[in-house]
């Protein structure tokens, strides 16, 4: 009986399974080895290909680039996206219309978008109009600093409406009966939030972290299409640098490169998970 | 009375709601602008970067003319269409046959090797595409699959991430409704078919619709596996329409558009569940 139902399990399972095997398993394992191998002749190289990537100057630029993104992108939408959450939460009309206007960007092929985003910010473009108003001299945004900024924003653009139906299926979760008893014994506003809320939202924010973290990777997107293969040195993130080997085919160096960025990835889900099975606010949301 | 209080809230959200919805609006509106009031209004931006910009939100003289002369007139354009409904839809029946089987094991059965398999879907589901950027080149260079619209279809469909949504929907069918059909005899494929599928309908149809958003927007892949210009879909091929066809460019991009915003429109309340699926802790 027992050894049937593995079987039948199995059986669901097998399409997919194979699948993901022939795509995506298999052929990583064989980037694993060629990650050790030379070019030509498949000979044994060691860690080479790694420190060949390690010491690349455009890698180690990129590596910068796309921390300091996530470093400033994730916490501003994970707190944007919160204000707003609480916000709406509580609306007593209209909630479901906000949430719709939220989540309409998430609808917006990023194509159609180019174009408007060109209105915008090129340097004859919309905001040094607005700009030219109160006599600021504007620039040609895309190609300075200014890069940076405009791509926080549309990738803020992009996922406010995803992570504010998360935190709002979070919040949902905290029955009202813990509000009630907290206000019948004396607690304000303030008390309820830090005491009751804030607690709770923990092992939501690890979660919505990882989605928000999954999604920032897309922006290359954005980047790309308003600024091609080589934007302003402040966006170049690994993407590009993945994209332009990719151009000229350099095998080993994106082996080695997708072997490390894999790693990562990894290595942050872990301490993430780690983190979050250490806190006891955890315990009760476990299913 | 107590409404009252929620005014400077409505404000706030209001205005950021405005701030969401401008690109969308503004650019429907430009759509349906003539070609010389078009070049007028954004001739110094997009065309030879003479003149001043002077957007505006609304069309003087409105007209569907751009909309005619890109259908009508742009062979390249409806090629482009094509092929994105092509790749678009033959990755999401896939999903649908593979995934919703795969999501069923995981959601119904307690197998030898289920958590690290489940743990495994998880890990591919978050891995940005340039992880797996050059195992699946390499893959499909190795079955001559490159430069086809297989290169996109394949890899698509046994993309993770439905059967990681579609899991949680499976999983809330209580289980006292297997429990009667197994009385009632139904086999394993039966009650998969018969109940699994009608009860988990809202999980399948958010998945369908959160990749349908995902590869209707698709760009890294087909810049990587695809060199034809006659195979590119419609998302390759928009930033591509330059300042002479200023007019075009508005209108495809509001086409292109139109598929992605109606079906949110249409499927807002599963694409939310969805949502709320996707951050559920297993």
């Amino acid at each position: 009986m027992k050894r049937k139902t593995q079987k039948t399990a199995y059986l669901f399972l097998f399409p997919s399974l194979m699948g993901t095997a022939v795509f995506v398993l298999i052929p990583f394992v064989d980037v694993i080895r060629r990650s050790f191998l030379k070019a030509v002749g498949n000979t044994f190289v060691g860690l080479a290909n790694y420190k060949d990537v390690l010491a690349n100057q455009a890698f180690q630029e990129a590596v910068r680039n796309t921390a300091r993104f996530l470093g400033v992108c994730l916490p501003l939408l994970l707190a944007v996206s919160f204000g707003t959450a609480l916000m709406l939460y509580r609306l007593p009309a209209a909630k479901a219309f906000f949430q719709t206007v939220f989540l309409l960007p998430m609808a917006v092929p990023v194509a159609s978008l180019v174009v408007f985003w060109k209105i915008i910010f090129h340097g004859n473009g919309f905001l040094n109009e607005i700009l030219a108003i109160f006599w600021i001299q504007g620039k040609e945004w895309m190609s300075t600093d200014a890069a940076f900024g405009i791509l926080v924003f549309s990738y803020i653009w992009k996922n406010l409406g995803y992570d504010i139906v998360l935190w709002i299926a979070a919040l949902s979760g905290i029955g009202e009966e813990q509000y009630e008893a907290a206000r019948v014994s004396g607690a304000g506003p303030w008390e309820c939030f830090r005491y009751i809320t804030l607690p709770q939202m923990k092992p939501g924010l690890v979660m919505i972290g990882v989605l928000s973290f999954v999604n920032a990777f897309r922006v290359f997107r954005e980047a790309y299409l308003i600024a091609g293969d080589y934007p302003h040195e402040s966006i170049y993130m690994l993407q590009h640098l993945f994209n332009n080997w990719f151009t000229k085919l350099d095998i080993q160096k994106m082996s080695a490169g997708a072997v490390m960025m894999a790693a990562a990835v990894s290595l942050f889900l872990c301490l993430l998970e780690r983190w979050n099975e250490k806190q006891p606010a955890d315990e009760d949301n476990r299913t | 009375m107590r409404q009252r209080k929620y005014i400077p809230v409505y404000i706030a959200l209001g205005m950021a709601g405005l701030l969401m919805a401008l690109p969308v609006l503004m650019m429907v509106c430009n759509s349906v602008m003539g070609g010389q009031e078009l070049k007028e209004a954004y001739g110094a931006v997009l065309g030879d970067g003479a003149g001043r910009l002077s957007a505006r939100l609304l069309p003087v003289y409105p007209t569907l003319q751009p909309y005619v002369e890109l259908l009508l007139d742009s062979p390249d354009f409806f090629v482009m269409f094509w092929n994105s409904v092509k790749q678009v839809f033959a990755i999401l029946l896939g999903q649908m046959a593979v995934g919703t089987l795969a999501a069923w094991a995981f959601a119904r059965y307690e197998f030898r090797g289920r958590k690290i398999l489940f743990l495994t879907y998880m890990i591919l589901m978050v891995m940005p595409f340039q992880v797996t950027m050059v195992s699946s080149y390499l893959v499909l260079s190795r079955l001559s699959l490159l430069d086809s619209h297989l290169s996109l279809i394949l890899p698509g469909i046994f993309s993770t991430f439905p059967v990681f949504i579609m899991e949680k929907f499976f999983r809330g069918i209580p289980g006292e409704v297997f429990e009667a059909a197994k009385v009632d005899g139904a086999g394993e494929l039966t009650s998969f078919l018969r109940i699994g599928i009608p009860l988990g309908s809202p999980g399948i149809i958010s998945a369908m619709l959160l990749s349908f958003l995902e590869y209707w927007n698709a760009m890294e892949a087909p810049m990587t596996f695809l060199k034809t210009k006659a195979k590119m879909p419609l998302s390759l091929y928009l930033p591509e329409i330059t300042a002479d066809q200023m007019s075009a460019s508005f209108t495809a991009s509001v086409i292109m558009m139109l598929p992605a915003v109606l079906g949110f429109l249409w499927g807002r309340e599963y694409l939310q569940k969805g949502i709320e699926a996707s951050g559920l802790k297993e």
